[in-house]
């Protein structure tokens, strides 16, 4: 079996279709193998180049594993308290309404420890995007059950299992926010294969829209692998992701 | 039939840039690779993770390059008059 040489282009004519990831990435990230964040990451930049807006736009953070992008993104980012990036953009997006202002936060950060700071924010219909990474654990400190942890999966402090009676039901913040009336778009993509990539990428897309032509609050969940906080091998991420979480949170777009 | 299992090298429509450098060793793209070109190398990179390797028959349709979480893929397609 012979390998290809791939340390160099082509020297055959050949075009460039893909390249390695976004020009807004200045840097390397130090994210776990077999992680789903950094694609996550990869197609909100690429969506904010594509709409030409990167230098009117805002991120707001929260905490968790994407944290270390703010270091290498080329966007302006303000980071907040745990939980409380809405409400810290929807300031930002009140005082410079011609700003493109979005949020990226985590389950743990958005469901546990800010429900209702997103959940406020999307009733007030406040015209900014969240961008919700699901993985079902506390990535950043360890491992933890959320809020959004499936009914069964194990994590570092529901070794068993998450137990409805023991633990509660998992909270599906992407539907409870699209039963406001402030809603403009809703939408629930993933990123365990390429397929679901790109219309993870038309999601975001739609949810920027659907900020600039003033439509009102607009949010994308993003179902994120983790294979070390699942207890999995890397590569059995996307089936462990297609076999729990997909089941408990259909994808697709939840607002028409 | 690819190469691998035993079949007759397929020609390429495309090519890759691997930055095996940069790679953690997931093999997410080995999985998500239609045509399955990719093996995984037998050497380790300076992270001491295993990297992706291609073998002729890529279709330069960039699925590599979609799930890979550490950017590792450059995706080329030859153009027609090349072939």
């Amino acid at each position: 079996m012979s390998v290809i040489d791939t340390s160099q282009p082509p020297s055959q004519p050949a075009k460039k279709v893909a390249e390695f990831s976004s020009p807004l990435l200045l840097g390397e990230h130090s994210l776990c193998p077999g992680c789903g964040e950094p694609v996550a990451l990869r197609l909100l930049l690429e969506v904010l180049q594509e709409l030409d807006i990167v230098q009117r736009t805002i991120g707001v953070v929260g905490h968790g594993c994407y944290g270390s992008f703010v270091r290498i993104m080329d966007v302006d980012v303000l980071q907040c308290l745990h939980g409380r990036a809405p409400s810290c953009a929807t300031g930002i997006k009140r005082v410079r309404p011609d700003r493109a202002v979005f949020t990226m936060q985590g389950d743990g950060d958005m469901v546990n420890e800010g429900l209702q700071e997103v959940l406020h924010t999307a009733a007030r219909g406040e015209k900014i995007t969240c961008v919700l990474l699901n993985n079902g654990v506390f990535g950043d400190t360890g491992g933890q059950l959320t809020a959004t942890t499936v009914l069964g999966q194990r994590t570092k402090t529901s070794l068993e299992g998450r137990d409805a009676e023991a633990h509660g039901h998992p909270i599906p913040v992407a539907d409870l926010v699209a039963g406001l009336p402030g809603t403009a778009y809703v939408a629930r993509g993933t990123v365990a294969t390429a397929g679901s990539v790109a219309q993870t990428k038309r999601m975001l897309r739609r949810a920027f829209e659907a900020q600039l032509s003033g439509a009102g609050f607009s949010l994308v969940e993003i179902l994120t692998m983790c294979p070390t906080g699942w207890f999995v091998p890397a590569p059995d991420g996307p089936g462990y992701l297609a076999d729990s979480m997909e089941q408990a949170y259909p994808l697709g777009e939840l607002t028409t | 039939m690819s190469e691998q299992d035993g079949g007759t090298p397929r020609e390429s429509r495309g090519t890759l840039v691997i930055a095996g450098d940069r790679c953690k060793g997931c093999e997410l793209c080995v999985a998500a690779c239609p045509p399955r070109v990719l093996t995984m190398s037998s050497d380790v990179n300076e992270m001491g993770y295993r990297y992706p390797e291609l073998t002729s028959g890529c279709t330069g349709c960039t699925a590599c390059q979609m799930v890979c979480p550490d950017f590792v893929f450059e995706v080329y397609r030859f153009t027609p008059a090349a072939r």
